[in-house]
């Protein structure tokens, strides 16, 4: 067996399980008896429920009970709570109306759970569902941001005046008007973030059961935070105390943000279990999926930067409405505050900064983190505005950018938007990336382009993100209602063998092999002895679970932490069973030797010494080799990379083709690199969906029309390019392992690159800015109003 | 799915029987279309009458002729060395069609007669002037496509084969819908003695429909140069959250010189 440690490009573990079929999703669990859920959503986007008549369903065939909002709302059962408090500018906290599990009184948007049959089949349950009978009364709906925001629109929430949930700001304003009035140029740009539904691969699940005769709830969820799941669940919706309550969150198939949140459906079936006293199952199909399940970003922004005659910049001011949808998903306030105003000032000196955001409500699918949550927005803001300031003022691309770097001496850096950055080199991420792409040989690929009648163009991104999500003190002050820490417990067994059960949830990450690496390297067992346990709060002391790509940051340092203890256990056994003092025991490669002899005791000596004690010393320590450790970060950590696309557009037709696609990110010390790079791959692949493809269409009255696969464009492998993708290595300073995160720079950094580089190719047809996604005939409708240049010739 | 009941016949004629005596039967083919849409419960049928036993799979070449049973899959029309040898247009339509999967279920019979306004075998009959057999006669293609999911086909009829006349040149291409992957506008141009067809799918309202002006010109110079001038007028063409009517009649011109370019 080759070198298995930090630095290695092992296999993943885990996929000969999901490549053979045999991964444990929450779908494939079946508990005995168990009835299975259809639900009944609201086709309207806003309407008040005027009656509700469940007589038929009742009485169909194999259906076992009929639930509606008021069945629910007569036993006190909550409504889903809202993870993160935003304030107004003026102190006073954010609306937060109440989101029923089952719709009261109105619903809100198209997809908007009403009533469940509970029934033994299936079918039988969606036979009935068809026939409830329900009266509404439709009112007009606020579909959009700008819509909903206009003088007398319908209100979402009768109590949420002019649908504003906040209107929040951070920054100062004075210092940045005044930058501003003095400026030598200032270049504003509008633009729009689109809206985007996450699609995992395996829709969401859940299972509820009830033990009879404990009286004990188990929920089976697709869930990237099985503990969080719980809390909420049970602590502000069913009222279960955590002990009577278990979560489990087995193998789940890609999440991306959207299954972060506590989901209706997780409640209906746990509550309905225990009311039928028997097991129940929902699965969404995909069209369930399409108006269910949270959808990210929906930004509207104005940005202006200010700047002096030399290019500097000297401040920046943006203004942002950010669409909430019709409730609040769990996270959802943080995401256009916190987690995008702070990262404003991207890699950037620039002195002063002012944001403010208005979040409005919609009739609309709830927006939440996707992939990047908050700042793929911010940096798509940024770079797009800069590659702007070029085109206004003549500046190069490249050269302001340089220009405008926080330079590499400069760290610990503080930012005028309440961040430190620890550390980077953007400098040096920006030349090896020009270096890769052949950024210098690109004009000569134009004009070769040129010759086939395509317009070619590049474009780079030189991104940075918070993520290691996040020390509990500082997020506890900006609203946060709960800690993000995590917890490991490491257990060395009697023969050495170890198992890891984390609080970080694996959907894709490939976690079970990036750990056991770690513990491989810190404990020197082999990988094959080291299993990695994580989604079940009936094995796991308490965790927050995975997103904001804080697994490795802050999972993984809890797991050190760990494995601190368990080595500093593991030397006193040695300098018992040794006879040597615990200071001069030394530990490595899984040996614990006494300095400068070569007298040792392999790990698995010492483990079987601590489970069968007989000679140890058990009056000062106790038997067993098992440790748990919570770990705080410090601070957020800050990947930061520069991502260089190029892209051919067809004149003809306007649709544009990346040709090549080039990511170098500095993600800190990197433990597997292919895993790195496929989760890279992954981010892009999904950004260049974005920024050419993707976009979550509703009518002005509120329908969804890209509900399916058929109207929603998913990026496919034929329409993406081999993304080369290369790391830039600076460490993270406060957590043990130097790592900063890696799953979402994909999605972040890559947007506005190709969105730069398609600005680029129009060039000769006076195009400042396009919005994405920019489709064929978008394009068309450009390269259709003519050169102005050539015209002129 | 609602339910439905299933019978799986052996012959054309019992096939064609159980659908003749039931309105709400519903034939399945391939089921490319039919199983998603039941599966959406977009539609109820009685009966689902499982053509998979009557046969009417393989493909015949006679004269001047290529003879493909309704049954033949997408997959066997593509890779057919004798589809490819006399109308190679037609075997890359065949290979261009939804994916892998798709193309190894779905038929030309089943195509034909659902007669998706977004389908691409439609342009191919249209423009190379098949003659479509059913169990009851022969219907020419000019006269087989009657709009939007509409044929000529009558209840209780089937088509049993298709025959495409050879044509000297022809070629298909397609500009997908980025999301569905079916034609936003795709063009089957074929070149005969008597003059050129050029059909167009994915485009217009009311389906698959033969463009004259670009027929007549090219039937005099069979050149992408010859319909350069030649413009689609966007009125009765669709408009979508993907396209709208003009960018898909301006496509119109684009896709059809490019088939062409590829024919000639």
């Amino acid at each position: 067996m080759g070198f298995e440690g930090i630095g290695a490009s092992v296999r993943r573990k885990e996929d000969a399980r999901f490549l053979s079929g045999r991964g444990h999703y929450t779908d494939d669990i079946n508990r005995p008896g168990q009835l299975y859920a259809a639900i009944r959503r609201s086709d309207r986007p806003h309407a008040r429920i005027v009656r509700i008549d469940t007589a038929q369903a009742q009485g169909m065939p194999g259906v076992v009970a009929v639930f509606t909002g008021a069945d629910m709302q007569a036993e006190n059962i909550g409504g889903l709570p809202c993870g993160w408090q935003i304030h107004n500018k003026d102190g006073s906290p954010m609306a937060e109306p109440p989101h029923p599990v089952l719709a009261v009184g109105k619903v809100r948007h198209v997809g908007d759970p009403v009533a469940v049959v509970v029934a033994e089949t299936r079918q039988a349950a969606r036979d009935a569902a068809e026939t409830i009978d329900i009266a509404f009364e439709d009112l007009p709906a606020a579909a959009n941001l700008r819509d909903a925001l206009a003088p007398g629109a319908p209100l979402v929430h009768d109590e949420v005046a002019g649908n504003l949930c906040y209107d929040w700001h951070i920054g100062d304003k004075a210092i940045v008007d005044a930058a501003f009035a003095k400026a030598a140029k200032v270049v504003k740009l509008e633009l729009i973030n689109n809206r985007l539904i996450p699609n995992a691969m395996e829709p969401r699940a859940a299972v509820g059961d009830f033990d009879q005769n404990s009286g004990d709830y188990t929920l089976y969820t697709t869930s990237q935070n099985p503990h969080v799941i719980r809390l909420l669940m049970g602590a502000f919706v069913l009222h279960i105390p955590e002990n009577r309550l278990r979560v489990v969150a087995p193998d789940v198939g890609g999440g991306f943000g959207s299954k972060i949140y506590h989901y209706a459906e997780e409640a209906i079936v746990t509550w309905a279990a225990g009311k039928v006293r028997r097991p129940v199952k929902w699965t969404a199909d995909r069209s369930e999926s399409f108006m269910s399940d949270a959808h990210g970003r929906d930004h509207e922004t104005t940005a202006e930067m200010a700047l002096d005659a030399q290019g500097n910049f000297l401040a920046l001011r943006v203004s942002t409405l950010s669409n909430m949808g019709a409730y609040l998903s769990t996270f959802a306030p943080c995401i256009p505050t916190y987690l995008y105003a702070t990262l404003l000032a991207g890699v950037y000196k620039t002195p002063a900064i002012y944001c403010e955001v208005k979040a409005v409500f919609t009739n609309t699918v709830p927006v939440d983190a996707y992939r990047g949550a908050g700042r793929p927005e911010a940096t798509y803001l940024l770079e797009r505005l800069v590659d702007v300031i070029a085109h206004d003022t003549g500046a190069d691309r490249v050269e302001i950018r340089r220009r405008n770097f926080i330079p590499a001496d400069a760290f610990p850096y503080q930012t005028p938007v309440a961040l430190q950055y620890d550390s980077g080199n953007y400098q040096a991420t920006l030349d090896t990336a020009l270096k890769a792409a052949n950024h210098a040989g690109f004009e000569n690929r134009r004009q070769e382009a040129a010759k086939r009648g395509r317009l070619r163009g590049i474009g780079i991104s030189t991104y940075i993100e918070a993520c290691g999500i996040a020390p509990s003190a500082v997020v506890g002050s900006l609203g946060a209602r709960a800690g993000l820490y995590e917890c490991a417990n490491v257990r060395v067994h009697p023969t050495g063998s170890v198992t890891v059960f984390t609080g970080s949830h694996s959907h894709g990450q490939g976690h079970e092999t990036t750990f056991a690496q770690l513990v491989h390297d810190q404990l020197g067992v082999p990988l094959d002895q080291i299993e990695v346990v994580h989604g079940d709060t009936a094995k796991i002391p308490f965790g927050m679970g995975t997103y904001g790509s804080r697994s490795l940051a802050v999972g993984g340092s809890a797991m050190v932490k760990a494995m601190d203890k368990i080595v500093a256990k593991g030397k006193k056994i040695a300098a018992h069973l040794l006879e040597a003092s615990a200071e001069d025991i030394e530990f490595k490669d899984g040996k614990f030797s006494v300095a400068g002899t070569d007298r040792s005791k392999a790990l698995n000596e010492i483990s079987l010494a601590a489970y069968v004690p007989h000679n140890y010393p058990i009056e000062e320590l106790e038997p067993g080799l098992e440790e748990t450790a919570f770990y705080d970060p410090k601070n957020f950590t800050f990947p930061a990379g520069c991502h260089v696309a190029e892209v051919e557009i067809d004149t003809e037709t306007g649709v544009t083709e990346v040709v090549n696609f080039v990511a170098v990110d500095d993600v800190g010390r990197v433990i597997n690199p292919m895993i790195v790079e496929g989760q890279v791959q992954g981010g892009v692949a999904q950004g260049i969906g974005q920024a050419l493809l993707e976009n979550a269409v509703y009518d002005k009255q509120g329908q969804l029309l890209s509900g399916s696969m058929m109207d929603y464009t998913l990026p496919r492998a034929n329409d993406l390019p081999n993304i080369a993708v290369a790391t830039e290595t600076t460490l993270c300073t406060h957590n043990p392992l130097g790592v900063k995160g890696c799953g979402e720079v994909g999605a972040i950094g890559s947007p506005p690159a190709v969105i730069n580089a398609v600005v680029d190719a129009l060039r000769e047809y006076g195009v400042r800015h396009i919005e994405m996604p920019a489709t064929g005939p978008k394009i068309w409708s450009i390269l259709q109003a003519g050169r102005p240049k050539l015209a002129a010739e | 799915m609602y339910e439905f009941s299933y019978q799986s016949p052996a012959s054309v004629d019992a096939a064609a029987a159980a659908l003749a005596k039931d309105p709400e039967a519903k034939a399945l083919a391939g089921g490319m279309t039919l199983i998603p849409v039941l599966k959406q419960r977009l539609n109820r049928p009685s009966v689902v009458v499982d053509l998979a036993k009557v046969g009417l799979t393989g493909i015949t070449v006679s004269g001047n002729a290529v003879t493909i049973g309704a049954m033949t899959t997408h997959a066997t029309v593509a890779k057919s060395a004798d589809v490819r040898g006399k109308i190679p247009g037609l075997a890359y339509l065949a290979s261009l069609i939804g994916d892998e999967q798709v193309r190894h279920r779905g038929t030309m019979g089943g195509s034909l007669a659902n007669n998706d306004p977004a389908a691409c075998y439609p342009a191919a009959a249209l423009a190379l002037n098949a003659t479509i057999k059913t169990n009851k006669r022969e219907i020419k293609a000019d006269e087989f496509f009657q709009g939007m999911f509409t044929t000529a086909l009558e209840q209780g009829e089937l088509i049993t084969s298709v025959t495409f006349p050879v044509p000297e040149k022809s070629a298909y291409e397609k500009f997908r819908n980025p999301a569905s992957r079916y034609p936003i506008v795709g063009v089957f141009v074929a070149k005969f003695p008597s003059g050129v067809r050029l059909a167009i799918t994915g485009a217009g309202q009311n389906g698959v429909f033969r463009h004259q002006e670009m027929e007549k010109a090219l039937s005099a110079n069979f050149s992408p140069d010859a319909i350069a001038g030649i413009s689609t007028p966007a009125s009765g063409l669709n408009s979508d959250i993907h396209a709208s009517s003009e960018y898909r009649a301006h496509l119109c011109g684009v896709i059809a010189r490019r088939a062409v370019a590829k024919a000639a």
